[in-house]
């Protein structure tokens, strides 16, 4: 079964946000990483990037597939995971740890609520992830 | 596309392993058991067992089974003797490409053909439409009663040996003989499709669960595992084998890919002889060359490739290469861009993402190649 850690949020599109102070981490599910495979390869925005809820932010690859990654909220990129450039395959080992890729100054509170609750997120995934 | 999916004699062993089966071809196949880099390193490593008895197998028979064959085929069916392999192509008249498949000389008036899963009913239609004309040739779709199992890697040899009833070790390569593995009747053809050592075993339908259940048990001691279509597909873009549907298909010419090694006008004529010829001649306006990534990118079959901002090219394949760590395709390419080393551009989401045309096979094949 898929870890789904009852302390963060959740998109329909299988990205996990987290609270930190005044900032939110972002990274994929343990589902998404699973039903991926191996990432061979990970496009992220710049430090400084505006991001959109719900639009693509970026791209994740696996050996056989590319997904589009999707932002939980809007706000200004602060931070990012340059580890993934080189070492990709740490989405799959870690993906709620080492393998976070993004942190967004949110530039509004109300979408926080719009995510999906842990529970939310695992009866989704229970209904075969779509 | 209603039509329900088929199934392998080992569907039920690769989902009892936890498989991840998807739809191929209009098959339902293992794209991977545990993950695909960890069985592509198995395979290169080790020894991998893939089921490959979606692969479609005919036969034909006949004081006329060779003419039907050289008027099918590109390569020289005459220069094979029995016990022997021979890569070859099936072309339109245009030079384009029906398939490609191996032929085997079964005896002195018998061969078999092994033709890609999708490609069945086209094939089947193809090669029985196409040699009516041709006497005393009898056709037979073997597809559904015979599977086969890929044992590939450096332990393949001793896996194999270990099982059978012969000596497998005196087998060349592009050869074969009939034993039993397992205590199954087999066609151990030393073939592959993964750049590595090992075997291609043709069993009867019923008979190969209890080979692949031998095999996987034996092969414990060699860290044997499964190994599904995701690595085979990384293999094989290592060695820049082509992928039907992929790299090659009804619109692309057999010159162009590459297997002009296999395409023997000298033998007389055939289908697509005309063409090809008139190709030679002309010249190639395109090849299909390897590539790797100077950017950080993956390529990936579709996208467009580019010299200074001009399309001149395709990727027909592209992924990341485990064996050689490096983002690695094959692209058509316009004939004065085909040089290894010339900079290239693969448009990627938008964006012009340097490449170069890089020496092929990627990682050096370890097939046993005749003494």
């Amino acid at each position: 079964m898929a870890n789904i850690p009852k302390d963060l949020k959740y998109t329909r599109e299988h990205e996990w946000a987290k609270q930190e102070g005044d900032r939110v981490r972002v990274g994929i599910t343990d589902y998404a990483q699973s039903e991926l495979g191996d990432v061979v390869f990970v496009e992220l925005p710049k430090i400084g990037a505006k991001v959109t809820a719900a639009k693509n932010f970026g791209v994740v690859e696996s050996v056989k597939a590319v997904s589009d990654l999707f932002a939980p909220i809007s706000g200004e990129v602060v931070e990012v995971n340059a580890e993934l450039g080189q070492k990709p395959e740490t989405v799959n080992q870690d993906p709620y740890g080492k393998g976070w890729m993004l942190a967004v100054k949110p530039s509004s509170k109300a979408e926080w609520d719009q995510l999906l609750t842990a529970q939310q997120y695992e009866a989704l995934i229970a209904q075969g992830g779509h | 596309m209603s039509s329900p999916l088929k199934r392998t004699p080992l569907y039920h062993e690769h989902v009892a392993a936890g498989a991840r089966m998807v739809p191929f071809g209009g098959w339902e196949m293992p794209v991977q058991y545990t993950g695909i880099i960890e069985e592509h390193r198995a395979a290169r490593g080790a020894v991998g067992l893939f089921d490959v008895s979606h692969m479609g197998e005919f036969e034909v028979e006949g004081p006329g089974a060779l003419a039907a064959l050289q008027h099918l085929t590109t390569n020289d069916v005459a220069a094979l003797e029995v016990g022997q392999v021979q890569y070859s192509v099936l072309c339109y008249p245009s030079g384009t490409i029906v398939d490609d498949l191996t032929v085997y000389r079964l005896g002195d008036e018998r061969y078999m053909i092994t033709v890609n899963a999708g490609n069945i009913d086209k094939d089947w239609a193809h090669v029985t439409t196409s040699t009516s004309h041709v006497k005393d040739a009898r056709w037979r779709n073997a597809s559904e009663g015979t599977g086969l199992v890929a044992v590939q890697g450096p332990k393949a040899e001793a896996l194999v040996g270990r099982l059978a009833d012969r000596d497998v070790t005196t087998i060349g390569y592009y050869r074969f003989e009939r034993g039993t593995v397992g205590e199954v009747p087999t066609l151990i053809s030393r073939t592959g499709y993964t750049g590595e050592d090992g075997f291609e075993l043709y069993a009867p339908a019923d008979g190969t669960a209890q080979l692949w259940k031998a095999l996987l048990a034996a092969g414990r001691a060699d860290s044997a595992v499964p190994v599904g279509l995701g690595a085979r597909d990384t293999l094989r873009l290592e060695m820049k084998y082509a992928l039907y549907g992929n790299d090659i298909d009804e619109t692309t010419n057999a010159l162009e890919a590459g297997l002009g090694w296999v395409v023997k006008p000298a033998k007389g004529e055939f289908i697509g002889r005309e063409a090809l010829e008139k190709t030679r001649a002309e010249g190639l306006r395109r090849r299909l060359v390897g590539i790797e990534m100077v950017d950080k990118a993956v390529a990936r079959h579709g996208y467009p490739v580019q010299k200074d901002g001009n399309a001149i090219g395709v990727v027909t394949s592209g992924s990341y290469g485990p064996s050689v760590d490096r983002y690695i395709g094959i692209a058509y390419v316009e004939t004065p861009l085909a040089a290894v080393g010339t900079a290239l551009e693969v448009e990627i989401r938008g964006q012009g993402k340097a490449a170069r045309v890089a020496r092929t096979p990627f990682y050096p094949p370890k097939v046993k190649k005749p003494a």
